[in-house]
């Protein structure tokens, strides 16, 4: 909390959208001008102020992960997966129309300079909140090996972005059964064995943070995970996105979105 | 411009806009300039260190929300060696919120907390999640004259005691409050409250009952004010649903002299200045030269008995 003077202003705005297009039959693709919100680091999030659906009226804001930014156009991208009021809405907005947002918000992920190669996993919309790494990743001189899960080959979404920035892309689904943990595992002892991991990054499964957990502890890898749970305020004030983590023991309590939404792997309980 | 200053008791307000308790905190700073505020109210303390209740910890619902995050606390330690010097950073005067489950409880506390620094106490003694079925005791004028004469005793600072809406008799809480001295009400906390997802058949808040919060409050929370501010001299401080300037100018017409913000903050981080703004433009648009003017200035227009008659029926 004694940092709270050192982050880096987040900011209330009006954002104009420059494009809201469906990429599947799941997630559709939010292109925003907003200014210097754009400012963003891979892992932090913005509270979207989702229109209202026919019938529906969401209240509270929606949490969205960052998947694309590009500050000096003042340009931010999400990719949200529809699932409930809030996403329906954002699912109404057309080019033009504005979206009132909040951000950059939270704590992102860091990459160790010293890193030569680290491993993206992510699942579902956690697919969304990685996205970024395979830029930074680039940026930063780190390999970056992606492995994306989804239910069908159909829903994976930013693959054709890893594979851009020179990643190294496996992905796996449940329709071809090659995504549960089991394989996953034989996936990731095949990448350690090459020397291919000083790091693991993930998001959006339980059973693969479990796995690359265990293989973290195993090898004394270190690995950072972007962690959901429901919000309300996005700034620390509520209490209402607590998770439990295991800080050296103790079990204690962290907000989502002020001491995360990217915790350390080995605290992380699922 | 409007002279927007407001006095509290002894304590002076740059502008009567404050953020309501448990829904605020430093990391608001990361959006809007704090040192705008007419004061900074902490989340609720306790003295024995809390986690706080199962997840989901919020819900929404029409009009608002239903929170139940049973106050987690770091406890005094704490707030004296940390938050407390943080503060110091900002300029608006600083109230602090304190709850405990006996009158003696929060006596000590209001003792431990009146520090150099602290402006004023605020005395939560309606928060409906930590006692049993939501009990507390802002529900009687009897439990709330003995722990506001235990607190009035143990503390010199400004007391504030903050009112909860889940009472059919808040304007004799408020005099009871009044009778033992508190310097000013807060009107008031959260209405106690359920939602149940009829697909899974689950409660939507994992301690079942909840606090309700927002807009879908508003009117409610505003009779209740209106009910104190005819029974009381004491100042009254209007919260509950004001999400714009003229929510807060209903607040002042019906008695109050100042507002509090919460859930507003949550759907925009600038709700607050921009609620100042709005009544600064509201005042100088109707050429009144301080906004403590608007205070209790509902027009009672003259009625014949029998037209009101309806209202409240003979008994
Ligand atoms: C930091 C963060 C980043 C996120 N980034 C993305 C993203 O990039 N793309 C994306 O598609 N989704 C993302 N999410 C999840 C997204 O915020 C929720 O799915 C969204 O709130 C759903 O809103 P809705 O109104 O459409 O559905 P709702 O009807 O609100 O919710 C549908 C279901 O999801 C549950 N739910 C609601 N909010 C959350 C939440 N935050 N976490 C877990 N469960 C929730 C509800 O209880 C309900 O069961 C993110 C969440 C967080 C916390
Ligand atoms: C998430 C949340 C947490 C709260 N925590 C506290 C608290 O710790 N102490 C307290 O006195 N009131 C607490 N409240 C009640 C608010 O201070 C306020 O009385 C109530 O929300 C009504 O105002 P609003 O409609 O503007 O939100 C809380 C409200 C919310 C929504």
């Amino acid at each position: 909390m004694t940092d709270t003077l050192a982050r880096p202003p987040a900011f209330e705005t009006q954002a104009a959208v420059l494009a809201n297009d469906r990429v599947n039959g799941e997630y559709a693709h939010l292109v925003v001008a907003c200014g210097q919100a754009a400012a963003a680091q891979p892992g932090q999030f913005y509270q979207l102020a989702c229109p209202a659906p026919p019938g529906e009226a969401p209240f509270l804001r929606r949490p969205m992960s960052l998947y694309r930014a590009d500050p000096a156009a003042g340009r931010v991208e999400f990719l949200y997966k529809v699932t409930g009021a809030g996403t329906r809405g954002l699912a109404t907005l057309r080019p033009g129309e504005q979206l009132g947002l909040l951000g950059p918000l939270g704590t992102g992920f860091r990459l160790d300079p010293a890193a030569r190669h680290i491993i993206a996993i992510g699942r579902g919309a956690g697919l969304a909140t990685l996205g970024p790494l395979a830029e930074a990743a680039r940026a930063a001189g780190i390999a970056i090996t992606a492995i994306l899960s989804a239910r069908r080959p159909e829903l994976v979404v930013s693959q054709a972005r890893f594979a851009e920035q020179g990643a190294r892309v496996i992905t796996v689904t449940d329709s071809q059964a090659n995504s549960g943990p089991s394989h996953v595992e034989r996936l990731l002892r095949g990448l350690l064995a090459e020397r291919r991991c000083d790091g693991f990054y993930t998001c959006g499964s339980a059973r693969l943070l479990r796995v690359q957990q265990t293989l973290a502890r195993e090898f004394s890898i270190p690995g950072q995970v972007a962690l959901e749970q429901q919000m309300a305020c996005g700034l620390g004030m509520c209490f209402c996105c607590v998770r439990d983590f295991n800080v050296g023991g103790t079990i204690i309590h962290k907000r989502v979105c002020w001491d995360g939404p990217v915790f350390d792997m080995l605290e992380a309980l699922p | 411009m409007t002279d927007l200053s407001v006095r509290i008791g002894g304590l002076t307000l740059p502008n009567p806009v404050m953020p309501a308790s448990g829904t605020f905190a430093e990391g608001l700073a990361q959006a809007i300039d704090l040192n705008r505020l007419g004061a900074l109210v902490t989340k609720t303390i306790t003295r024995e260190l809390r986690a706080g209740n199962p997840l989901p910890r919020v819900a929404e619902v029409a009009g608002g929300m239903l929170n139940a995050i049973g106050i987690p606390s770091k406890g005094v330690a704490y707030f004296r060696d940390v938050t407390l010097p943080l503060y110091r950073g900002w300029s608006p005067p600083l109230v602090v919120s304190i709850s405990a489950p006996t009158a003696e409880g929060f006596a000590e506390l209001a003792a431990e907390i009146s520090l150099p620094g602290v402006a004023a106490i605020e005395a939560n003694i309606s928060c409906p999640n930590i006692e049993e079925d939501g009990r507390a005791f802002a529900m009687k004028p009897a439990s709330t004259a003995i722990v506001v004469r235990q607190l009035r005793a143990a503390t010199a600072l400004p007391l504030w005691v903050k009112l909860t809406p889940n009472t059919g008799e808040i304007a004799e809480v408020a005099k009871a409050a009044e009778a033992e001295g508190a310097d000013a009400l807060v009107c008031a906390n959260t209405i106690l409250a359920m939602a149940i997802d009829p697909h899974s058949f689950k409660p939507r808040l994992g301690n079942l009952l909840g606090g309700l919060s927002g807009p879908a409050i508003k009117p409610i929370v505003l009779r209740q004010l209106y009910q104190c501010a005819r029974a009381v001299r004491l100042p009254i401080i209007g919260c509950g649903g004001i999400m714009t300037a003229l929510d807060a100018v209903e607040y002042l017409l019906a008695g109050a002299v100042a507002v509090q913000i919460g859930t507003a903050t949550f759907l925009d981080s600038a709700a607050m200045p921009n609620i100042i703004d709005g009544l600064d433009r509201f005042c100088d648009a109707r050429g009144l030269a301080s906004v403590s003017e608007l205070t209790g200035a509902i027009r009672h227009e003259e009625t014949d008995e029998e037209d009101l008659s309806w209202l409240s029926p003979p008994t």
